[in-house]
């Protein structure tokens, strides 16, 4: 059983310069227990995902069709109530920044046990749970801690507060957007390390977001790969990696530090940019900054599926 | 936080310290004999003489500034020159009234201001909010003088709903209330304005920061997210401007009370240049700005106590 699926989601923000299409019909399901990858350059729609998943789209985003199932409701059609009720106890959130992520003028403490509001503990049982989620992520000293403000803390010990606030709730799906960006290469290691524990421990699923393939590679059960919006590659980790079927996800590998460490001067990037999503290309989003490219390409490419394992490229039966 | 609050308590005294050096300096730049002054045409030089030694003013500059400015710290502000009394003692008999209205007109629009400008960040770019910011340019663009010859005029004199001038009975708590009204109005409403337009930018700003959407995403009610997470930082930067703009609702003090004729410290310096009565305008000059620098000294505090990172920043 899936705990979330994503059925042909498209999303689009008004603009000054007219309508941006972030989403284009993007399916995928993160299936229980199992943690789902989603990849790609940075604009080409991760953060909007997550948004839309959790009914917090900016003012101007709107979503224009498709469905979110989770625990077998359409959260698209939820109101903005029933939506605060899922927000938190059943899908919490780690967002990229964890600089921002905390509020500056009230407690660690503070804020770990407003989030417990629902929970009809007393107040003292509320900091025991706190402190003792921070003992889980290995936070030093604490019940100290509960009494700092945020800016007393480094960048990787506000991620792993931020990691506590969205475990302590126990939810049955936990989003990652790319927390450990800001983070240097041991900390993100460790920050990996510390989620993976705590998936297993709680039993959750998690969507795991970032724009690196090597995490994805090392953490996630399935990858996702997103390209200007649309789903472009999906399969198995190892599907993934071992046999890239469409050009972008065959590029991105190419270009992961991890795999280069220490021999590349430059970073090779893949050239070109993400095509303006106000007018987006009828063919094949990637078609513009793809060596392969052929005349069909023109067209819409069709899904190409094998044993699971999905590309959206014209040539993608040939791999 | 005691810490923070002994440090800026030891530069508020170096700021009154300057300011009473620069009010010496012009005192003693200002062309023309002080005792002449205030012994008035008919005096006789032996009497100017008599007076100039009394004063001090046949000593050299650096004595004068330093006998000047010793006393001033012990609360010595010399005597005035109609009555012979103490400045100190005159100044300090206004201060109350003044101190009630400047206070009076800081409720005002700290009870108005806030609630209108979270009420228009929330309704951004709505029909109510730019009804808001019309109204707010509207009350801070008028001058508050002219705000209180019309409120006297409409309020006290047309409709006679509340009394024209003075500042009540003494020993009254109610009359001095209702003649408290008019007065800080006119003090107060431009600051309504500031306030409102000050707190909607804050409150959007901090409503975009990325903590906001951290609680969102916790799903924590609307109300404590706009009223506790996002207020509680956006109010930061109107202390700081209540705290500096005390010194301009202390000169629309001045006109307040003028125009309702209340006792207070702005009309006894008004009184007192119109008089030529001058160590009266140096001490009340003086007062203001112990005044204005306490008050700043009470924001910085205020801004310290909400803000964790002021008090270990500083
Ligand atoms: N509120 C918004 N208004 C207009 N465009 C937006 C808005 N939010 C995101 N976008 C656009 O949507 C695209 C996807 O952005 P985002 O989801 O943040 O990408 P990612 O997280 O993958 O970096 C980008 O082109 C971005 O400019
Ligand atoms: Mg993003």
């Amino acid at each position: 059983m899936s705990e979330l699926e994503i059925l042909d989601l498209s999303v689009s923000f008004a603009t000054g310069g007219g309508d941006l299409q972030a989403l284009n019909k993007v399916t995928f399901k993160v299936p229980e227990h199992r943690i789902v990858g989603i990849v790609g350059e940075s604009g080409c729609g991760k953060s909007t995902l997550i948004d839309a998943i959790l009914g917090l789209l900016a003012d101007n985003g709107r979503i224009d069709g498709g469905e979110i199932l989770f625990e077998g409701r359409d959260l698209t059609k939820l109101g903005a109530k029933e939506l605060r009720e899922i927000r938190g106890p059943r899908i919490s959130t780690v967002f990229q920044d964890p600089m921002g992520a905390l509020n500056p003028v009230f407690r660690v403490g503070r804020q770990m046990t407003n989030i417990q509001y629902r929970s009809g503990l007393s107040k003292r049982e509320k900091a025991r749970r706190a402190a003792e989620m921070l003992r889980r992520v290995r936070m030093p000293d604490p019940e100290a801690a509960l009494s700092r403000y945020p800016h007393e803390f480094s960048g990787g010990m506000k991620q792993r507060i931020a990691i506590a606030m969205a475990m302590m709730m126990e939810p049955a799906l936990l989003i990652a957007d790319e927390p450990t960006t800001a983070l240097d290469a041991t900390l993100e290691a460790a920050t990996i390390d510390l989620l993976l524990e705590l998936q297993n421990q709680i039993g959750c699923s998690m969507l795991y977001v970032s724009h690196h393939m090597g995490v994805i590679a090392e953490l996630c059960d399935e990858v996702v790969v997103m390209y200007a919006g649309e789903v472009v590659e999906r399969g198995t980790t190892r599907q993934v990696f071992l046999k890239p079927r469409h050009p972008y996800t065959q590029r991105l590998i190419e270009c992961d530090p991890a795999r280069l460490a220490g021999r590349a001067e430059k970073l090779p990037t893949i050239p070109g940019d993400i095509p303006d999503l106000r007018a987006r290309p009828s063919g094949c989003v990637f078609a513009a900054r793809c060596s392969l490219r052929e005349e069909v390409c023109g067209e819409p490419p069709p899904e190409n599926v094998r044993e699971g394992h999905m590309a959206r490229c014209h040539r993608a039966a040939e791999n | 936080m005691l810490n923070y609050a002994v440090k800026r308590l030891g530069l508020s005294v170096v700021i009154v310290s300057v300011a009473m050096l620069l009010l010496f300096s012009m005192i003693y730049l200002i062309p023309g004999d002080p005792a002449a002054v205030a012994l008035g045409p008919r005096a006789t030089e032996a009497m100017r003489e008599a007076l100039r030694i009394k004063m001090g003013l046949d000593k050299p500059v650096w004595i004068q500034f330093w006998n000047f400015f010793a006393s001033a710290w012990q609360g010595d502000l010399g005597r005035e020159v109609l009555s012979d009394r103490p400045v100190a003692q005159v100044v300090l008999e206004q201060l109350p009234y003044t101190l009630a209205l400047i206070a009076s007109g800081i409720i005002w629009s700290v009870a108005i201001g806030i609630p209108l400008g979270c009420w228009a960040a929330v309704r951004r770019s709505s029909f109510a909010d730019r009804l808001v910011g019309v109204l707010s340019v509207a009350v801070i663009a008028v001058p508050s003088f002219v705000i209180a010859i019309y409120a006297l005029l409409i309020f006290a004199v047309t409709l006679r709903w509340l009394p024209a001038i003075g500042a009540g009975e003494p020993g009254d708590p109610g009359s001095q209330i209702v003649h408290l009204i008019l007065p800080s109005l006119a003090v107060g409403l431009g600051w309504v304005g500031y306030i409102a337009r000050m707190v909607r930018a804050s409150m959007l700003e901090s409503l975009e920061a990325s903590h906001i959407r951290t609680a969102r995403a916790f799903g924590l009610p609307d109300r404590q997210i706009t009223y506790q997470y996002a207020l509680k930082i956006a109010i930061l930067p109107t202390v700081t401007l209540l705290g500096v703009g005390i010194g301009q609702m202390l000169s629309s003090a001045v006109f307040a009370e003028i125009v309702f004729a209340r006792p207070g410290v702005g009309k006894l310096v008004y009184d007192a240049i119109l008089t030529r009565n001058y160590p009266l305008v140096t001490g009340a000059v003086l007062v203001t700005t112990v005044l204005f620098v306490l008050i700043n000294l009470l924001a910085d505090l205020i801004v310290g106590a909400l803000d964790p990172r002021v008090r270990s920043g500083f």
